[in-house]
């Protein structure tokens, strides 16, 4: 096989040069910047990774990095995603999904996600609101609160998506924020390297729709001090270790559950929990498929040189014959 | 006075989740393994157990393409099978029944549908009978049928007794005694009826001995119990038996798709598609002829949203991929079908069709779904649509539909009906080395791609077909996008590119139609010349064949035009024979006649009659051959509704 790229790979590998469309001070810039810089340091080749982009501001992320690009259907990347890393586990897959796209209409798909536990990594553009279309209440804005946008104060409760994912069975689960690139770089390589299915929850404030939960309010300048805060740097240990023991792994999910809950004036980013424990959808097909991971679906051989099928039936045949 | 027959239409009844698939199947092996063709078809209710089903086994020395709705050998061991099937049963023919249940009121018999208790009963009523199964039964002796009573419980007993065994588990072979008793009084060797209760129970010893056991009581007590003299039906083997497969429409389509290079499917569980997946899912690895091991991954998903996105999402990768669902999975496909049309993936969806519409009557079957399986989805995206009249065909164009959706690079949709999925019958053994597999013009691959523009994915062509990149690949980095897009597949609005790739997509539709073979798009039988012209699809196939045999019979010549692409639809082809045709018959099993439909707007030609049925069971031969009878005599109108109360 050709050898992809001679010599280093650098952010600039993964940019393309096409105009980018979101608003003027938008917190996905910070985020595409960080998933180039991400990609790039972890050295992966850009023909193996595909950016699959769900409807929205976010999934227009995908059209601005230089790889393989999908822009999928209203709240389903996570099925495209998937059927592109099951079918080609060399593939580095990243969703680029807003909190709309993922916590509503993708909502049955997010589910289907965690307990697949697939090597995906799910990025969620968190923003409160559906931006596209013009700033309806999004899924993780809180009821009653209303933006500006908004005719009445929202009629809807919120969604807890750290809590979600951990639910559904995501194996990695952690939250940046739009506007600390540095720290969000090394969130999502995290992200990418852990072996099963990551969430990270990207606060990325939506500077014309959302004037309540603005750069502004995160940096905290009515509290003096940012709200925003690193969970590694108070200590927290997100690891659930390989066989670990029924007391361990409920005293660190109540530990979780109690930071997943953090909201307001304290709001904890970093890494939240690191499972260990459970198979990947891709080393449970090996189960089946020992030969799964060299002759995945993409580049398993199915003809011979005349173009005449190669699957043997007989064994099958022999089951149906009838003698 | 007996005869060997030529063929036999038999029947066995029985709530499901009581062994009635089991008696049929062994009886449908004892035949196969005798060398004999079967035909089999179920009918059963969207329950697990309690509901009435029944299986019809259709046996013959020589090929058979449908049922037959006249039974010749009812088998039942309750009331329920006997009450609803006893008045099918021919002059000649017999009704073996339990001894318990001869005089059964039909108000007991608590799942019997309400219309159609009322309609025997009021039957019997006008014919002066009891309003029970012994009303029925003597209705049955008046017409010549031969009846057997069995006093199943009694030999369950002895059979407890010689294996010194409990009663309870004796009790679970009344549907083995049932064929059992069925084939002694047919004369049938008992050997055959082993041999075929082994194939089905293989690997469990306790069950088999069990079973061959009940067989050997049930012999003994024919033999020493009955006298077969006014019973006309005899059946024998096969003096020169040949080796086939016994399989279903699920099966053959599942085969089918491993032989033509199937490397995932995806699927969400709905009747009457899920056996194929799970069949498949068993069938997870196998051999290949180059010593390789090969492999299909099956994927349960969610729900069909997910089953066709990932699909989609696997057939970028450049694996070949299929899905399988019904009509309510397919509408929950449509936007997806779409989003495939427009970015020009390869995916196959294999359709097998209920009735509808909703959840509408998800164990019978139907056509409906033609004209959705053709326009579904908003917009205009191009879409190939074929449809199996038979097993074999299902096998050969289950590999087919890979091909052309690779090299058309669109989804196609491939429609079976129920009938077909749960048709058991004897096939010749599939030859593989007919399945060729095309993978459709592929991108080049590229050496060094350090610094390569992004690919041209949607590259504007004459045929409007462009090489195939796959993921994972060089230098092919591309974008795709449900928006109207670019050749590199960036987002456009530009009226010039948007006109170009309609054009582009829509040529790929024209080539699809200069290229397939005319008899893949329809096969013609029967008296070529023939004016009277029958036009149908699906697995209505059978049932016109043996109408119009009937027919040639009689002298009268007919033809017949079994159409199996539906979309692009064969206009041109078939042109010279609508011309000719005096009159054009549809047969179709649906209210609206679709194919009617598509012929007016794709060839400006109407049909003449439409014989039609929407009552959720297929067509038999004489039920068509009834129709086109009239249709000859001139007293039809243009619109013919086939239906049978007591299916």
């Amino acid at each position: 096989m050709a050898v992809a790229t001679k010599g280093k790979i650098t952010p600039k590998t993964y940019k393309t040069q096409f105009p980018v469309d979101w608003c003027p001070g938008c917190g996905d810039y910070g985020i595409l910047n960080a998933l180039q810089q991400a990609l790039a340091k972890l050295q992966i080749p850009r023909h193996l990774v595909a950016v699959v982009g769900g409807i929205g501001c976010s999934g227009k992320a995908q059209y601005h990095v230089n790889a393989y690009g999908v822009h999928t259907l209203h709240g389903r990347p996570l099925t495209y995603a998937t059927g592109i890393r099951l079918a080609n586990p060399n593939m580095h897959v990243i969703v680029v999904s807003g909190d709309g796209d993922s916590m509503a209409i993708g909502a049955g798909h997010f589910v289907g996600a965690g307990r697949r536990n697939t090597n995906i990594t799910h990025l969620m553009f968190n923003n409160e609101v559906y931006g596209l279309t013009k700033g309806q209440a999004g899924p993780t804005l809180p009821l009653g609160l209303r933006t500006k946008s908004l005719p009445e104060p929202n009629m809807n409760g919120a969604v807890n998506p750290l809590m979600m994912a951990m639910t559904v069975g995501y194996t990695w689960i952690g939250r940046g924020y739009a506007y600390d690139v540095r720290r969000l770089v090394d969130l999502i390589m995290q992200a990418i390297e852990h072996p099963g299915s990551s969430f990270l929850d990207i606060l990325q404030p939506c500077p014309t729709y959302n004037d309540l939960h603005t750069q502004e309010w995160f940096s905290g300048k009515d509290l003096g001090r940012p709200r925003i805060y690193d969970l590694q740097k108070e200590g927290y240990d997100p690891v659930i270790p390989p066989g670990a023991d029924e007391a361990t792994v409920d005293a660190k999910l109540l530990k979780f559950i109690e930071k997943a809950h953090e909201w307001g004036d304290r709001i904890p980013t970093g890494v939240f929990l690191v499972n260990k424990n459970v198979s990947s959808y891709e080393e449970r097909l090996q189960q089946r498929i020992p030969n799964y991971f060299e002759a995945p679906p993409a580049q398993r051989p199915v003809m011979d040189e005349k173009g005449v099928t190669l699957t043997d039936l007989s064994p099958i045949f022999d089951e149906l014959a009838m003698d | 006075m007996t005869k060997q027959q030529e063929e036999l239409a038999w029947r066995v009844g029985g709530p499901q989740g009581s062994g009635v698939d089991t008696a049929a199947g062994i009886f449908q092996r004892a035949c196969a393994i005798g060398g004999l063709h079967v035909y089999g078809r179920r009918e059963y209710y969207s329950n697990i157990k309690g509901r009435h089903s029944y299986y019809d086994v259709r046996v013959a020395h020589h090929p058979i393409t449908s049922h037959r709705e006249s039974v010749d050998l009812l088998t039942t061991f309750e009331a329920e099978s006997l009450v609803r099937h006893a008045m099918a049963v021919v002059p000649g023919g017999a009704i073996i029944y339990n001894t318990k249940t001869e005089d059964t009121p039909l108000d007991r018999i608590i799942f019997l549908d309400a219309r159609l208790r009322e309609d025997l009963k009021a039957y019997l009523e006008s014919h002066g009978l009891p309003l029970t199964s012994k009303g029925l039964l003597e209705d049955a002796r008046k017409r010549g049928v031969q009846t057997y009573s069995v006093p199943y419980e009694e030999i369950t007993k002895a059979l407890a007794e010689r294996l010194s065994i409990p009663k309870g588990i004796a009790d679970r072979t009344l549907n083995t005694l049932a064929v059992a008793v069925s084939a002694a009084l047919l004369d049938f060797p008992a050997e055959y009826i082993i041999r075929g209760l082994k194939k089905i129970f293989k690997g469990k010893e306790k069950v088999i001995n069990l079973n061959v056991e009940a067989v050997n009581l049930a012999y003994e007590y024919v033999r020493a119990n009955f006298d077969t003299e006014d019973f006309q039906f005899r059946m024998d083997v096969s003096k020169t038996p040949v080796k086939r497969l016994l399989l279903n429409g699920n099966q053959a389509v599942a085969l089918g798709k491993l032989a033509g290079g199937l490397t995932m499917q995806t699927y969400y569980p709905i009747s009457p598609a899920t056996d194929e997946s799970v069949f498949l899912e068993a069938h997870s690895t196998f051999p290949l002829r180059n010593g390789q091991q090969g492999s299909v991954v099956v994927v349960q998903t969610e729900d069909e949203l997910s089953a066709i996105g990932m699909a989609a999402g696997a057939a970028l990768t450049g694996a070949r991929v299929a899905t399988a669902t019904s009509g309510p999975g397919l509408s929950l496909m449509t936007e997806a079908l779409g989003w495939a049309g427009i970015n020009e993936v390869p995916v196959v969806v294999t359709n097998y069709m209920r009735g509808g519409p909703s959840t509408g009557m998800p164990t019978r079957t139907d056509q409906g779904d033609l004209l959705f399986a053709i326009h579904g989805g908003h917009g205009e995206f191009p879409r190939i649509v074929i449809s199996s009249g038979d097993l074999e065909e299902a096998f050969y164009d289950a590999a087919r539909a890979l091909n052309y959706a690779e090299r058309y690079q669109m989804p196609v949709i491939h429609l079976v009906d129920k009938a077909l999925s749960s048709t058991t019958a004897t096939v010749d053994i599939f030859d593989l080395s007919r399945v060729q597999i095309e993978r459709g013009v592929l991108a080049e691959p590229v050496e060094d791609a350090n610094g390569t523009p992004p690919f041209p994915r949607f590259k504007v062509t004459e045929s409007g077909i462009s090489p195939r990149p796959f993921h994972g690949q060089p230098g092919h980095t591309h974008w795709l996008t449900g928006a109207e897009h670019t050749e590199i597949g960036r987002v456009t609005e530009d009226p010039v590119t948007r006109e170009a790739m309609m054009e582009k997509r829509m040529r790929k539709f024209q080539t699809a139609c200069e290229e397939i073979p005319e008899e893949e798009k329809f096969r013609v039988y029967g008296d070529p010349e023939a004016p009277f012209t029958i036009i149908a699809w699906g697995s209505t196939k059978g049932a016109v064949l043996d109408a119009m045999e009937r027919l040639a019979q009689e002298g009268i010549k007919t033809r017949f035009i079994h159409v199996r692409m539906l979309w692009p639809f064969p206009a041109k082809p078939m042109k010279p024979y609508l011309e000719t045709a005096k009159p054009l018959v549809l047969a179709e099993l649906t209210y609206t006649g679709q194919l009617a439909h598509l012929l007016r707007e794709s060839a400006c030609r109407d049909t003449d009659y439409m014989v039609l049925k929407y009552s959720g069971r297929p067509f038999s031969g004489e039920a068509l051959y009834d129709a086109f009878k009239k249709i000859l005599s001139g007293e039809a109108e243009p619109r013919i509704i086939v239906r049978n109360p007591m299916e």
